[in-house]
């Protein structure tokens, strides 16, 4: 009896082999449309109002384009309306994450356009240094809290936060605000130290080591984390480059590119620290590159506090502020008694500063990159263009060029792995 | 470095002024932007664009200059250039080409500004919704922003500073006037 042989291959398969002779109409029929997913603009994982336009075959993203401008408040249309000083709250809420960094590093710039960057008091330098290095442990811990969470690690987030809070506490008796610090002002800060806190920052800086060391086992040799994370959203040392990443983004591409050792300002040149880079370039590097940042800005911490002129009671009387009447506010019982002070106090507050024209860019390593500001200044007290480089906006840029290829659950680990913040991207 | 660029390009490039440590080169013709850009990545190697940013000098011809922030990992330098445009013009050419970061920037500046990139590979706005019919940063712009006529979607409304309790609008009543309970002295 003659046998027939039937062949049954799986669709997969046949689908292949139909689509091999097909034209362009027909192969549409064959495979399907692809789909497009909108992500955001509120979505947990897009931290704020960031959206993404994801198409997608099948699981595999073919095309990203994110949509930027939801929380856009016109920053460099205000700061054009206002005195150098009147803006400085305004700081506070670019990276929300980070407000004492912001404070400090447009305090520098303006600075840096009326030529006293170089007169600070020693002791105002080292303030401003222990504020920026709070904050990036701060932000640090924020983001990676975040990011752990964004792939399943809750507890992680639970960690990091209680860590967080102490640092609220810290900036709470430091400037009288937990979040809209403000701290600085053009040539100093508010105000000195108060009493104690150095022994509370130096408590601290002993309790967070214990935290990092604790989330740092709850994740490094995870194997679900390092799954999730290792060989995913790889960028290359060229691309970082070309896209103008900056911070533990491109340092997680192995460019050791930090502006606190490229271009040292404040006390940073006095200072030892490492600058932490990675090998490959994935997530899972910046992770380690951010765990890493944070133990060094325990480090630079320690060496600010052991240093800072006048000690933690400041005996011997150490300026916070610049002495010029035309640059800092006057102390408050000088200018209810003395007529000069009065003057000063007078002028600095409805006519603001006397910057010089010029121009300037100055930029400073914040925890999510380096946040520069170009003010263009034709003399005044107020910038005639004040144009912010917000490191979230660039380093958001490269995504286009980053999520293709990925899954979509690839696109959560790699958005955390950023750690970007819209408020600062939109400004 | 800045000689250097300039020497690239006589006649083009002008020398560089100084301010503050930091050198700023003027670029004559806004046309030949890219090309000094290319060449100062390729040959004095600036292979970063650290910020792209514009200005409105509003009431001086040319209106727009149009500010380039360059750093070169390599050596640490910053080297700043700036081509004015002309506001019948408004456009000069893209440098997305020589560094990837540009195309958001530029998007930006032709978002807030204005100004066109000619050769942008998606020109289109980035933080004003699609659509908007003002560039904000304009200094003829107000700051209290102008009403459009999108509906629902997409609007504006000048924001809410008459009408406040605590605003007097210029030429309006004082908030004597304005407030019910208040007495006239005796």
């Amino acid at each position: 009896m003659a046998t027939q042989t039937i062949e049954f291959r799986d669709t997969a398969a046949r689908s292949a082999e139909a689509a091999a002779s097909a034209s362009p109409e027909e192969l549409r029929d064959i495979q399907g449309d692809k789909l497009v997913l909108n992500m955001g603009p509120s979505h947990p994982s897009t931290h704020g109002v960031l959206r993404i336009i994801i198409e997608m075959d099948g699981e595999t993203i073919t095309r990203a384009v994110p949509d930027i401008g939801y929380l856009h408040r016109g920053d460099e249309k205000i700061a054009e309306n206002m005195t150098y000083t009147q803006f400085i709250p305004y700081t506070d809420r670019l990276d929300y994450l980070a407000p004492l960094a912001n404070n400090v590093a447009y305090a520098l710039a303006v600075e840096k356009l009326m030529g006293i960057d170089q007169k600070l008091p020693l002791r105002c330098q080292y303030i401003r240094v222990i504020c920026c290095e709070l904050a990036r442990i701060s932000a640090h811990l924020l983001g990676l809290g975040a990011f752990a969470m964004d792939v399943g690690a809750l507890t992680v987030f639970l960690h990091t936060f209680t860590e967080r809070e102490k640092i609220y506490n810290l900036c709470e008796s430091l400037t009288g605000a937990r979040f809209t610090t403000s701290y600085t002002r053009i040539g100093g800060v508010t105000r000195d130290l108060p009493p104690g806190w150095v022994d509370q920052v130096r408590k601290f800086l002993d309790e967070v080591v214990v935290n990092i060391a604790e989330s740092e086992t709850l994740l490094t040799r995870n194997r679900i984390w390092v799954d999730r994370t290792k060989d995913v959203g790889v960028i290359s040392r060229e691309m970082a480059i070309d896209h103008g990443l900056t911070g533990p983004n491109l340092r997680g591409s192995g460019v050791d590119y930090d502006v606190r050792k490229a271009s040292p300002y404040l006390v940073y040149k006095d200072l030892e620290f490492d600058i932490p880079v990675g090998s490959v370039g994935d997530c899972y590097d910046r992770y380690l590159v951010r765990m890493e940042e944070m133990r060094q800005s325990v480090r630079i911490l320690h060496q600010c506090l052991d240093k800072l002129p006048g000690g933690a009671d400041n005996r011997s009387k150490e300026p916070v502020n610049i002495a010029d009447g035309k640059t800092v506010l006057p102390a408050k019982d000088k200018v209810l008694t003395s007529m000069e002070e009065l003057i000063h106090q007078f002028m600095l507050v409805t006519q603001g500063v006397d910057a010089p024209p010029g121009e300037i860019y100055f930029g400073a390593e914040n925890p999510k990159g380096e946040l520069g500001f170009y003010i263009d200044s034709r003399g005044g007290g107020t910038p005639h263009r004040l144009k912010i480089r917000a490191p979230s906006f660039v380093n958001l840029s490269i995504l286009p060029a980053v999520l293709p290829g990925h899954l979509m659950s690839d696109v959560v680990a790699i958005l955390g792995s950023f750690d970007f913040v819209m408020g600062e991207c939109d400004r | 470095m800045a000689v250097r660029l300039q020497e690239a390009f006589p006649g083009l490039v002008s020398a560089p002024t100084e301010f503050r440590g930091e050198a700023t080169l003027k670029v004559a013709d806004a046309d030949r932007i890219a090309e000094v850009c290319a060449h100062a990545k390729q040959a004095l190697g600036f292979d970063m664009l650290l910020d792209l940013s514009s200005v409105d000098n509003y009431g001086a011809d040319p209106r727009w200059t149009v500010v380039y922030e360059l750093y070169g990992i390599g050596h640490g330098v910053h080297l700043r250039l700036k081509a004015d445009v002309s506001e019948e013009k408004s456009e000069l050419p893209t440098v997305s080409t020589v560094w990837r970061t540009a195309d958001w920037h530029e998007r930006e500046a032709y978002d807030m500004m204005g100004i066109r990139f000619a050769g942008h590979p998606d020109l289109r706005r980035i933080l004003m919704w699609e659509g908007y019919p003002y560039f904000p940063l304009r200094k003829d712009f107000p700051l209290a922003g102008k009403p459009t006529e999108l509906p629902d979607t997409a609007f504006t409304r000048t924001a809410p500073l008459e009408g406040g309790p605590f605003v007097t609008m210029a030429g309006g009543k004082d908030s004597m006037a304005r407030e019910p309970r208040a007495r006239t002295p005796e």
